[in-house]
């Protein structure tokens, strides 16, 4: 890429940025207390009941260690939904903030650009604080759990980046609860962040396997519990990286028709 | 200013009231869809929290002194939940929307309704689909075995009476919000009801002085209606927790009228 289009890129990021600086305090505060609730109460609580029926442990680990890293994948998922559906096709459609940047200098290409590397930064954001509270549950076994925090926004984008694609080509928003019911919360439930996936019959494992989520809860699990061996870690990164690739592509292409004159 | 149907002693308008519903109807007959998929979340939440954790938890979970399976013991806990979530998001999120951003309020005043038959009329609204949801759940948890008790029936009515408090207080709280970043308090409230309201494990699992925090708040006594009727281990208790939930929506119905009456008619 071009210094130019860096260039307009950073507009685009500036302009969130300016955005942000208004709104955070409610996001910011969800971000926090939303991990330290969920860990004490399905962790800690549900803990109490699933360490009483399995006294050994999940592969040896107390259910609060197994669930953490899960749930931490699990978050910059809905996060990435969140962000990449009502609030872009606002931008698109109902307040056509990118046709107003278009009428600028910047072309597609920065818009896409400069919103992508927004959304890594809320994952990360997102990310770090439910690291911070998994520290302060003591789940972090292993030197390597802070490569969790990248795994986590990486596993974020490998959702971003196709929604982004999809939200570009629709015209309402019928689309997403469907989304959201169909895809995001089934992967929360069935993805291994609540139970092992081999519980799963043979055939869901299969389609779990497919999804990027049941990749990024095994690939944080194995960091911060330290299980983790380098072969199956460069699978579940490379079926990361292909969802965000291929998703990016995608975007390129239904936002490029979607913005044109 | 009080508007016109405000009076002291004047009831809703069934018809009018009514409209406002038939409105919102007519609206989803396009995204029927969303209504549908409804059902499919609580089959999702039965099978991986009821049956997955269910399995790692094995043993049965102590309730009113007998044991139950885990499964049993969270459907009822996941279907009260479904009636908040249901419930407010209509009268919070479509709502707000409603209020503020396409002014439809502004528009139904010129009409025969008053204020206090567009709150009645959201709140019936969110009464509606929270009961289609509930049947679904019902159905589900009689498919999967997970509903020992024949007055599983009257949780229907039950999950109404939540519908309708919960939607009433959320009516209420939406009045005050300005913004859409206001909307994330919403999620604030909801998300430590969803989890600590005796969900996903017994209240006992808390030391005393939690315990009476929780039993203080509104979904516990919605799980604890649901739960007790599901299971079939009734009690005084019940009462309580009818009688909680009857005031909740109430209170919220009457706030949200006073406040719409500020908002549209100041």
């Amino acid at each position: 890429m071009s210094r130019q289009a860096w260039t307009g890129a950073l507009h685009v990021l500036e302009h969130n940025a300016l955005v942000y600086r208004r709104t955070w305090r409610g996001s910011v505060f969800v971000s926090f207390a939303a991990p330290v609730m969920f860990l004490a109460a399905m962790g800690v609580g549900l803990g109490t009941l699933v360490n009483r029926g399995t006294p050994h442990g999940i592969g040896g680990f107390s259910y609060l260690e197994f669930l953490a890293p899960g749930l931490l994948a699990t978050a910059t998922m809905q996060t990435a939904f969140s962000e990449t559906t009502y609030r872009l096709l606002s931008r698109i459609r109902w307040a056509r903030t990118y046709d107003a940047m278009l009428a600028t200098p910047l072309e597609v290409q920065d818009v896409l650009t400069g919103e992508l590397v927004w959304l890594a930064f809320r994952l990360l954001m997102v990310a770090t604080f439910y690291f911070v509270a998994m520290f302060l549950f003591r789940t972090l076994l292993a030197p390597g759990a802070v490569l969790a925090i990248p795994v986590a926004v990486l596993n974020g984008l490998a959702f971003a980046a196709p929604i982004f694609a999809f939200t570009a080509s629709q015209q309402t928003d019928a689309g997403f609860p469907v989304i959201g019911r169909f895809v995001i919360a089934p992967l929360s439930i069935f993805a291994g962040t609540f139970f092992p996936i081999d519980r799963l019959p043979v055939a869901a494992q299969a389609i779990a396997w497919l999804t990027p989520l049941t990749h990024g809860v095994a690939l944080s699990r194995g960091l911060t519990l330290g299980t983790i061996s380098m072969q199956p870690a460069l699978v579940h990164l490379a079926v990361l990286l292909l969802y965000t690739v291929v998703g990016i592509g995608l975007a390129r292409v239904t936002l490029s028709r979607r913005l044109a004159p | 200013m009080i508007g016109g149907n405000l009076r002291p002693g004047t009831l809703p308008s069934l018809r009018r009231a009514g409209s406002l519903v038939e409105r919102n109807a007519i609206l989803y007959r396009r995204s029927w869809l969303i209504i549908v998929s409804g059902f499919a979340e609580p089959l999702f939440y039965l099978l991986g929290i009821g049956l997955g954790v269910g399995a790692l938890i094995g043993s049965t979970v102590t309730l009113n002194g007998h044991s139950v399976r885990y499964a049993v013991f969270v459907a009822p806990a996941l279907m009260a939940s479904a009636a908040m979530n249901g419930a407010v998001y209509e009268t919070s999120f479509n709502f707000f929307f409603k209020l503020r951003y396409v002014k439809l309020y502004d528009a139904i005043l010129s009409t025969p309704l008053g204020v206090l038959d567009v709150a009645a009329g959201e709140i019936a609204w969110a009464l509606v689909r929270g009961t289609l949801y509930a049947i679904g759940f019902i159905a589900v948890m009689f498919g999967l075995g997970l509903a020992p008790s024949p007055w599983t029936i009257v949780a229907l009515p039950a999950a109404m009476l939540m519908s309708f408090a919960f939607g009433a207080a959320g009516a209420a709280l939406t009045t005050f919000l300005r913004t859409w970043q206001d909307i994330e308090l919403i999620l604030i409230v909801l998300i430590p009801l969803f989890l600590f309201s005796a969900t996903f494990y017994p209240l006992e699992v808390y030391p005393g002085f939690l315990r009476l925090v929780v039993e203080l708040t509104p979904l516990y006594h919605g799980v604890n209606l649901l739960r007790s009727l599901t299971t079939g281990s009734l009690g005084q208790a019940m009462l309580v927790d009818i009688g909680y939930l009857l005031a909740l929506g109430v209170l919220g119905l009457w706030i949200a009228t006073l406040r719409l009456d500020r908002v549209l008619l100041k």
